[in-house]
């Protein structure tokens, strides 16, 4: 957490902020000017790659969910594998809101994507959250799959293993219809809702709650000594998390009007994991970085060699896991710090 | 009578799939109780042991015996140099480092398998011995099943002597216990450890060829059976033996009943009985100390 490099900014300086240590912390959540980059490389993309809107979509979601488990994971520290079991929660109920012709609005239906997912989130998370470690791990993948055997015995209302194909969305304000041959309104509608999260969420670990979920992640014991209520902070997070998961679920299910068995799996739940982690997690930054390496590779490399691709990502899964802990971002901050420390500022 | 010659049939069925699940699972049990270690490679032991063995046996014709002591020692010996060069590195790490690590672990195997041998299924030929039907009286049985189960028997009775008249398997249990204390004592746990990860690993190599003539043998099997090794040891208990063998008894009948009578979606009750377990004993069944 390290504050930003020149001393400047004096003019915002509240009285408080004479200390050294205080100074860092009113400026951490400070906007930069680089944090505009993510939502001008979004816009740009459009109007640069028209032909691959799809996979920007796919892009966005994955960024979306990605920045939800961050919440969960790198903020919490809630280590789960499950959480694709609220992604999975949001594009069912898209899909099936959809598919029966019951509503089909697209923002009110990312609203109530977000309630399912959250109400799940927030009943598993009341019971699990009382263990951690491996049980909690297990507790969550153990849920997931759960969720993905409800869907499977449920074949009549859920498609089954093939899913629900063609769902009808409606249009965006009732007036941006979604072409399912050309992505464009799909792309900047999925980019407006992830910002939207975005914001919220920056908002949200920049707050005294995202402060004290920090705490928790550090040291549970000393947060319990404070007297921080521990197990309902975890408990608020984790819904919060879910709800957002669902929403990227949503979002996937209603980019490509398509959803199956596939959200809940464990393979969904193994990549957002390895994209959050890849990029750097417990940083905000880490989901988008993560997302764009990961699937870029994948889209460019997996179809040429799928062979090669899993053998390179475990390499890079291992070489992380051994030597940069905190992804790329972590090895960029970690250069940059190198860097100043050569040159007398 | 026809009844019970179901119900026979059903248990027999189970039970060897279930013995193949403890004797794929035990090592990881005892190696995340020694030292914690979140692996979730340990499929991919099973998945490179049961490879030796099919390709042994398949291409070099070797016997069963012989190709199931090739399968052991070299993927002990695998396990070993990966333990010295890398696991190691990995034990004061927290879990989130060790999740990442093993998933990559999972997936070099499964491409390198994927590269070198290719992605089809790998299909066990029995020895004619073993390939036939055994008369046990009310039913008549696949004689590789009974012998999975009687072998299994076997091999659970024999780590469990290990376990608790050897002084190797008394400085595991007090590792397990009380790892700072068992240090102090003079247990060299670094050593324990290789060893046992070794043992397991190797025990891994065993199940994964044992399993390979009806659970498949392809390079997605560890990925494809890591939720079912995960609920047996954190059910059953992190290092204990007893406790993993039935975990994998009742998993392995219960899984074999749900999908014979509920074949579209009816392990949720496995996942769900899971859940209701380690809620009410989040150290498993016959764990002693919490995950």
């Amino acid at each position: 957490m390290s504050a930003a490099a020149s001393p400047t900014g004096a003019a915002s300086a509240v009285s408080a902020g004479q200390n050294p240590a205080a100074r860092a912390l009113i400026r951490r959540h400070r906007l930069r000017w680089w944090e505009a980059l993510p939502w001008i490389a979004g816009i740009a993309f459009y109007f640069a790659f028209p032909d691959y809107l799809g996979f920007g979509c796919d892009l966005l979601v994955t960024i979306l969910f990605a920045l939800s488990l961050d919440l969960a994971l790198g903020y919490a520290g809630i280590i789960t594998l499950g959480h694709a079991a609220f992604f999975g929660a949001g594009a069912y109920t898209v899909g099936m809101l959809a598919t029966y012709n019951i509503w089909t609005e697209p923002i009110s239906s990312l609203l109530l994507a977000a309630v399912a997912a959250g109400v799940i989130g927030l009943l598993s998370g009341l019971v699990l959250l009382r263990t951690t470690g491996l049980t909690l791990l297990m507790l969550t993948l153990s849920t997931m799959a759960l969720l993905y055997e409800a869907a499977n015995m449920g074949a009549a209302y859920t498609g089954g293993f093939d899913g629900l194909p063609s769902l009808p969305i409606g249009p965006v304000f009732g007036v941006f219809e979604f072409n399912p041959l050309y992505s464009n309104t799909q792309y900047l509608f999925a980019l407006a809702v992830l910002f939207v999260c975005f914001v919220f969420v920056r908002t949200l670990v920049y707050s005294p709650f995202g402060q004290s979920l920090t705490g928790i992640r550090e040291n549970v014991l000393r947060m319990h000594a404070i007297g921080s209520p521990v197990r309902r902070r975890l408990i608020v997070c984790y819904t919060i998390s879910a709800a957002l998961a669902g929403v990227a679920g949503a979002l996937s299910a209603q980019t490509t009007a398509f959803v199956n068995l596939a959200v809940l799996g464990l393979d969904r739940s193994a990549t957002v994991f390895i994209v959050l982690i890849l990029g750097g997690y417990g940083r905000l930054y880490g989901a988008f970085i993560g997302a764009v390496v990961y699937l870029a590779l994948e889209h460019f490399l997996a179809q040429i060699y799928p062979a090669a691709w899993q053998l390179g990502l475990g390499l890079l899964l291992v070489l992380i896991a051994l030597f940069a802990r905190n992804g790329i971002l972590g090895l960029g901050d970690a250069l940059a710090r190198r860097y100043r420390a050569r040159r007398p500022t | 009578m026809n009844a019970l010659a179901d119900i026979a049939g059903i248990l027999l069925g189970g039970l060897a799939a279930g013995t193949v699940l403890f004797v794929v699972s035990v090592g990881l049990s005892v190696t995340m109780g020694l030292m914690g270690f979140v692996n979730l490679a340990h499929g991919a032991f099973a998945m490179f042991g049961g490879y030796i063995i099919v390709l042994a046996m398949n291409r070099a014709q070797y016997g069963f015996p012989a190709a199931l002591a090739m399968g052991f020692f070299g993927t002990a010996a695998l396990s070993v140099v990966l333990e010295r060069l890398l696991y190691r590195r990995l034990y004061r790490a927290g879990e989130l480092d060790q999740v990442l690590f093993t998933i990559g672990l999972i997936f070099i195997f499964i491409a390198t398998i994927t590269i070198v041998i290719g992605s089809e299924t790998q299909n066990l030929q029995l020895p004619p011995a073993l390939s036939g039907q055994l008369d046990l009286g009310i039913v008549q049985y696949r004689t590789y099943s009974i012998f999975l189960i009687v072998l299994g028997f076997l091999i659970a009775l024999g780590i469990w002597l290990a376990f608790e008249r050897t002084r190797i398997g008394g400085q595991i249990r007090a590792t397990v216990d009380n790892r700072r204390m068992a240090e102090s004592l003079g247990i060299d746990v670094d050593r324990l450890f290789t060893i046992t990860f070794a043992f397991g690993s190797g025990m891994a190599g065993i199940g994964g060829g044992l399993g390979a003539e009806f659970l498949g043998l392809d390079p997605q099997y560890p990925l494809k059976y890591l939720v079912y090794f995960l609920i047996v040891v954190s059910v059953g208990g992190l290092g204990s033996v007893i406790g993993v063998y039935y975990a994998s008894l009742i998993l392995g009948v219960l899984d074999f009943v749900l999908t014979l009578y509920l074949p579209k979606g009816g392990t949720i009750f496995i996942y769900a009985l899971t859940i209701l377990i380690l809620l009410a004993r989040p150290q498993g069944l016959f764990g002693r100390k919490g995950l």
